[in-house]
């Protein structure tokens, strides 16, 4: 059993904007070349140019098809990465302490020089966001990019994880969740930010934002009838002839 | 337990070194922060400066590392020992190899220029390739966009000077109603995304026309599934709607367009369908302020848009307004008369047009801003109507597609919605003419022996006398660009080389040189049909095509069958220049350029394509490449070349840092230091153009003014909207006879068909010629967002998310046949058969199969093992699309493609579904491409191992 800290005095996280996450990858392939040489440094790959290429990742995008309110399908793109809960049985089941939720920022990490691999913690995620490194025979997984988000060797707009500094579309920021009036607390409230499965009741950091509604309230377009009579044509071109006289 | 944490360094080393170069993993071309260790490429970020990307990166561009390091990498220059496709073959030296190119090259030259066919397939050199060829003499040059996006192009250029993706964007600013039309998830990258979620955040509507809904389309707030095909439908319905309810700008028309030109009415005349014209050639208007004809080209605000009059030679003309809403008010595009063959409900129609029009008209965009337009009138304000559109391959890739594409424009021109406050927007150097200036060149008379060619190969032509024919009136091309097969073929039909030159049709070739095109696999039309091509003999079993030189930076399918290989680099060890002269990237507001340059060099015997080309052109001697005294002009290859080459006094390949001293650009002299301040900024230029020159580019007097002394226009005239297009009423007035350059009989009816001035709809080719109840399903392609061409199977990170496709069928297809997902099935099509697995969706038009395109790949290329999904489960639509239509009357097969562009017809397919037996493999299934010459590919990445902070 691992104990976590009474209270984190922060709770850094990601908010997710499902309402523009087109599924790209690049939240992913950019977490993977940042982590690959980085904390968890390497992210191996198995068989990467064979039968069944596989590796570990510590971000990964799921695109599934959904219905909308109006009955139409659609695909969904989902990130997925550790959500950094706030009670993480991922870190109270680890036996020798290896994983655990750091005081300072509510960062949940792996030490890898007293991870054991029993994969107890992959399995009490119900994420499925831990990932077990068989080349390494240590658990991996995201780690806000700690090594960016405080590191004096990179420009201070840049330190932020690298799936935040890489989206395109914007559909990713970081921030303090524990602090009602930050950015990323506000966009949450205003925009019905949810848990990930919050019946499980592990309170996720990470928040997703669901669609918005973008629609055009229209003016009722009122056919002009500047000739009464006559076909569609002669009513435009009378119309135009009026319109232009003017 | 309580913990104690353990210590954590968290600022440990990121780097040695950042350099900054131009992303190649797209056609998008972002900047992109390569980071260093211990000289080991180790991190790669978008460049925050750039004006494309901004500080982003794409799942594409993040992975590059893994392209760089593909296993798949050519080593050195190799020569072919075995019979084509074995793969058996032999390292030569640089020496050998480029002596070998020469004596084949120089041979043909001395004899008949026209044997040699030189296609790229990656185009970001065109300026460059485009030059060489026509030094050469060889009327048999394009690139890709023939079977990309020339419709498009040609689409745009001919109707309001610009176009979609490279030479405009929505005003992502501004815009609040954005449709696109025909994009999956590329084309572009980036621009697309950041505009996407820019618009989003803001509330502005997003409505996709698309039949799949994924990507892009998956966070538009409205879905149009439309059938394939059938755009022009829903546009011309679209548009109807609009003059139903008399919702269009007819302030800009009569401003900006030709819809107050005044069109011939004589049936039968020679000149019927022409603008009536003055002694100068100006088109005529009606002016109500003279009570009298006036030109067109005045912008006369009285001009007349309705009426018929009585030209002075006593003939009846009429207006391109008046002739267009006649088209468009016919009852062919009334909602309800479109709504079964789109897909598209006539209430679903109405109300986008009803969107369109409140956004344009009531909820116009002001900006408090002077200008001047081109007549000398001020302006104090900017008036946006704040409607953007874009589209790309679901558009173009039908044999429909310039029609459709020109409808589009139209839309967007009659909501005034081009180059305004929150609509369509110009990247300079566009706009261009209207007709394109820009001629094509290569006629029969103009091919001689060790002659250059008079100009460069690809243009527009204005009319039949621009054609390039051959003494007998037939194709003068190799691919039959520019012939009464596909007259107005801007970017040739590099889809048609290699069939035409096995057919001989019209002529055989003696050399096919390539770069980077996949066209032995995913970028030819009927694939097993182009492998028996390039392996096809005659009665003494020689090779049909006997000389085979391909460029290319890895193990392609394409390489077994070259006779000469010339081994590129990857392009963070290259030299490239992205040129105004080609195919820029500018931004609405910034005129830009940019560099590639080796952040790294290369570990093995590989030389960049432009450096070997140059040397290629200075062996053969061609002039511009050597100087008089026939030594080489650019001995330092590309950067040599990038530097010091002028296309005109002071214009060179690069606009940015000209002069002696760097601060003159656009036109000014050399400047030996110009790489050098490229590579300090970043890798790129740029130049933010004045805020009044901003906005309404088209007749924009200080942008035209400006662009003539930047060296970027070459006439101060507005470009003027041709709504009606005269050009290709030109082709249409021949096809009825009138004229000397008469096309052949069977090509009478298509061409009088197709070649309408005015935008219509008609069935794509090969749906029209196929039996729709035996093929009654629509088969497309989409490209995966981090997946492009055929270059990601080989990356170890991007084809973990993808290696290998499934056939995406909607939900009552899959019931219909009995099948679920992951089951076998057949999909058929005129051409042949393929076998693959079926994933079942309802986001997808209930009459449309698509897949993932260039996943399936060839046992044998790429560095993958013979049991990769790649080769297995992975699969082709290729291997049906036929690159000829089926027989029509007189028996001649035509292109697949479009008859006015020639643009490649890939969505044109028509396919019948089957459930298949067995499992396992798909088929059909080749021979696998020998890769002797390549090092076996590792078992395991640790990509990494060696940075990690915790060794440090």
């Amino acid at each position: 059993m691992t104990c976590l800290p009474k209270e984190t005095k922060k709770k850094l996280g990601l908010v997710i904007d499902l309402d523009i996450c087109v599924g790209c990858q690049a939240c992913a392939t950019s977490c993977k070349e940042w982590n690959t040489g980085g904390y968890s440094a390497p992210l191996s790959d198995h068989d990467p140019y064979g039968a069944d290429p596989s590796g570990a990742w510590l971000n990964r995008v799921h695109s599934f098809e959904a219905k909308t309110a109006e009955g139409q399908a659609k695909t969904v793109h989902f990130p997925r990465s550790c959500l950094h809960c706030e009670e993480p049985d991922c870190v109270t089941v680890c036996p020798t302490g290896a994983s655990y939720k750091r005081e300072e920022d509510g960062i949940v990490l792996v030490n890898p020089d007293t991870c054991i691999g029993c994969k107890l913690c992959s399995w009490a995620c119900p994420y499925g966001a831990r990932e077990y490194d068989y080349d390494d025979g240590v658990m991996k997984k995201c780690t806000l990019c700690v090594d960016r988000i405080y590191n004096r060797n990179v420009p201070e707009e840049d330190r932020v994880p690298a799936c935040v500094r890489a989206c395109p579309t914007g559909a990713r920021a970081f921030g303090d969740l524990g602090d009602p009036n930050s950015e990323v607390s506000q966009s949450v409230a205003a925009r019905d930010g949810f848990n990930l499965l919050d019946a499980f009741g592990y309170k996720p950091v990470n928040k997703y934002l669901p669609p918005r509604i973008n629609s055009v309230q229209v003016s009722p377009v009122v056919e002009k009838t500047a000739a009464p009579d006559g076909s569609r044509l002669e009513k435009l071109f009378a119309w135009a002839d009026k319109a232009l006289s003017r | 337990m309580a913990q104690k944490q353990p210590f954590l360094d968290t600022s440990p080393k990121v780097s040695d070194e950042i350099r900054q170069t131009t992303c190649y993993m797209c056609a998008c071309r972002c900047g992109i922060n390569v980071h260093l260790r211990d000289g080991t490429v180790s991190y790669i970020e978008g460049n925050r400066d750039h004006p494309v990307n901004k500080g982003v990166i794409c799942g594409k561009g993040a992975s590059g590392i893994m392209q760089h390091y593909s296993p798949a990498r050519l080593r050195a220059p190799m020569k072919r020992v075995g019979p084509r496709g074995s793969g058996q073959f032999e390292e030569i030296s640089w020496g050998e190899a480029l002596e070998l190119a020469t004596g084949w090259l120089g041979k043909v030259r001395k004899t008949d220029p026209k044997k040699l066919a030189f296609f790229t397939g990656r185009d970001q050199s065109q300026s460059l390739t485009g030059l060489w060829a026509m030094k050469y003499g060889t009327p048999n040059f394009a690139a890709h966009g023939g079977f990309c996006s020339v419709n498009m192009a040609a689409g745009g250029l001919y109707t309001f000077g610009g176009a979609f993706w490279e030479f405009g964007d929505p005003d992502w600013d501004y815009t609040k109603y954005f449709m696109l039309f025909g994009v999956a998830e590329d084309h572009a990258s980036n621009p697309i995304k950041k505009g996407i979620g820019k618009i989003k955040k803001r509330g502005a509507k997003f409505v996709s026309v698309n039949p799949v809904r994924t990507g892009y389309n998956a966070v538009a707030d409205e879905w149009v599934g439309i059938r394939p095909g059938t755009d022009a439908l829903f546009v011309g319905a679209l548009i109807h709607e609009l003059f139903r309810a008399q919702q269009i700008d007819l302030d800009y028309l009569i401003r900006y367009t030709n819809s107050p030109w005044l069109v011939i009415q004589d049936p039968g005349a020679a000149d019927h369908g022409l603008f009536a014209r003055d002694a100068e050639g100006n088109p005529l208007v009606w002016s109500n302020e003279a009570a009298g004809f006036g030109s067109g080209k005045i912008s006369d605000l009285s001009a007349s848009l309705t009426g018929t009059r009585t030209l002075p030679d006593g003939r009846a003309a009429r207006t391109v307004f008046e002739l267009m809403a006649e088209r468009y008010l016919g009852d062919e595009y009334a909602p309800e008369a479109v709504e079964e063959r789109t897909g598209v409900p006539a209430t679903q129609i109405r109300k986008i047009a009803a969107e369109l029009a409140h956004v344009a008209f009531k909820e116009e965009v002001i900006i408090e801003r002077e200008w001047t337009d081109a007549w000398g009138r001020k302006h104090d304000k900017l008036i946006g109507r704040p409607i953007s559109m874009h589209a790309m391959r679901g558009i173009s890739a039908h044999s429909n597609g310039f029609q459709t594409c020109r409808m589009i424009h139209i839309l967007q021109i009659l909501l005034g919605s081009i180059d305004c406050p929150g609509g369509f927007r110009y990247k300079p150097p566009y706009p261009k003419q209207t007709p394109p200036n820009l001629l094509p060149h290569g006629a029969a008379g103009d091919i001689k022996p060790e002659m250059p060619l008079g100009g460069p190969h690809l243009g527009f032509p204005h009319g039949p006398h621009h054609l390039l024919l051959d003494e007998e009136g037939g194709p003068n091309r190799l691919d039959k660009g520019f012939s009464w097969d596909a007259p107005m073929s801007a970017h040739g039909l590099m889809h048609m080389v290699i069939n035409n030159a096995a057919e001989k049709d019209p002529y055989g070739i003696d050399v096919l040189f390539m770069y980077m095109a996949n066209m032995a696999w995913n970028s030819s039309m009927n694939t097993p049909g182009t492998i028996d091509a390039l392996t096809k003999t005659d009665e003494n079993g020689d090779y049909v095509i006997p000389k085979i030189i391909y460029s290319d930076a890895y193990y392609s399918e394409t390489v077994s069958f070259a006779d000469l290989i010339l081994p590129d680099t990857t392009y963070l060890e290259r030299y490239d220049c992205i040129s105004l002269l080609d195919r820029p990237i500018s931004e609405p507001e910034i005129l830009a350029d940019s560099i590639r340059y080796p952040v790294v060099e290369p570990d093995r015997d590989v030389r960049g394509f432009q450096t070997v080309l140059i040397d290629l052109g200075a062996r053969l001697g061609l002039p511009g490449f050597v100087d008089d005294e026939g030594a080489p002009l650019y001995p330092g290859g590309y950067p040599d070349y990038i530097v010091n080459h002028e296309r005109k006094p002071g214009i060179g390949p690069l606009a940015g840092f000209r002069g002696k001293d760097g601060s003159d650009y656009g036109v000014g002299e050399k400047n030996p230091d110009q790489l050098k301040r490229y590579i300090e900024n970043g890798s790129f230029w740029e130049h933010r153009i004045d805020p009044e020159h901003a906005y309404f580019r088209h007749a924009n007097r200080g942008y035209l003014d400006w662009g003539i002394e930047k060296g970027i226009r070459l006439t101060p005239e507005a470009t003027i909207f041709q709504l009606y297009s005269e050009p290709v009423q030109r082709f249409r007035l021949a096809a009825k006879g009138h004229g000397d350059r008469q096309p052949p009989e069977r090509a009478r009816e298509r061409i009088e068909k197709h070649f309408d001035p005015l935008p219509f709809w008609y069935p794509p080719l090969e749906e029209s010629m196929v039996d729709a109840q035996t093929f009654p399903l629509h088969a497309i392609t989409q490209r995966p967002m981090h997946m492009y061409h055929s270059w990601g199977s080989q990356n170890a990170w991007l084809r973990q998310i993808t290696a290998a496709n499934r056939l995406y069928i909607h939900t009552s297809v899959g019931e219909s046949i009995g099948a679920k997902d992951d089951d076998w099935v057949w999909l058929s099509s005129h051409q042949g058969r393929v076998k693959c697995q079926v994933r079942l969706m309802d986001g997808v038009n209930p009459h449309t199969v698509w897949t993932w395109n260039a996943i399936g790949k060839r046992r044998g290329a790429w560095g993958l093992s013979d049991d990769a999904p790649e080769s297995n489960q992975g699969f082709l639509l290729n291997h049906l699309i036929s690159e000829l239509l089926p027989e029509g009357g007189g028996g001649y097969r035509y292109s697949n493609s479009d008859p006015i562009t020639g643009q490649a017809a890939w969505f044109d397919l028509k396919v019948s579904i089957e459930k298949a037996d067995g499992d396992a493999r798909t088929e059909p299934f080749f021979e696998p491409v020998g890769s002797g010459s390549q090092p076996p590919s590792p078992k395991k990445v640790a990509f990494g191992a060696e940075f990690g902070s915790k060794d440090k």
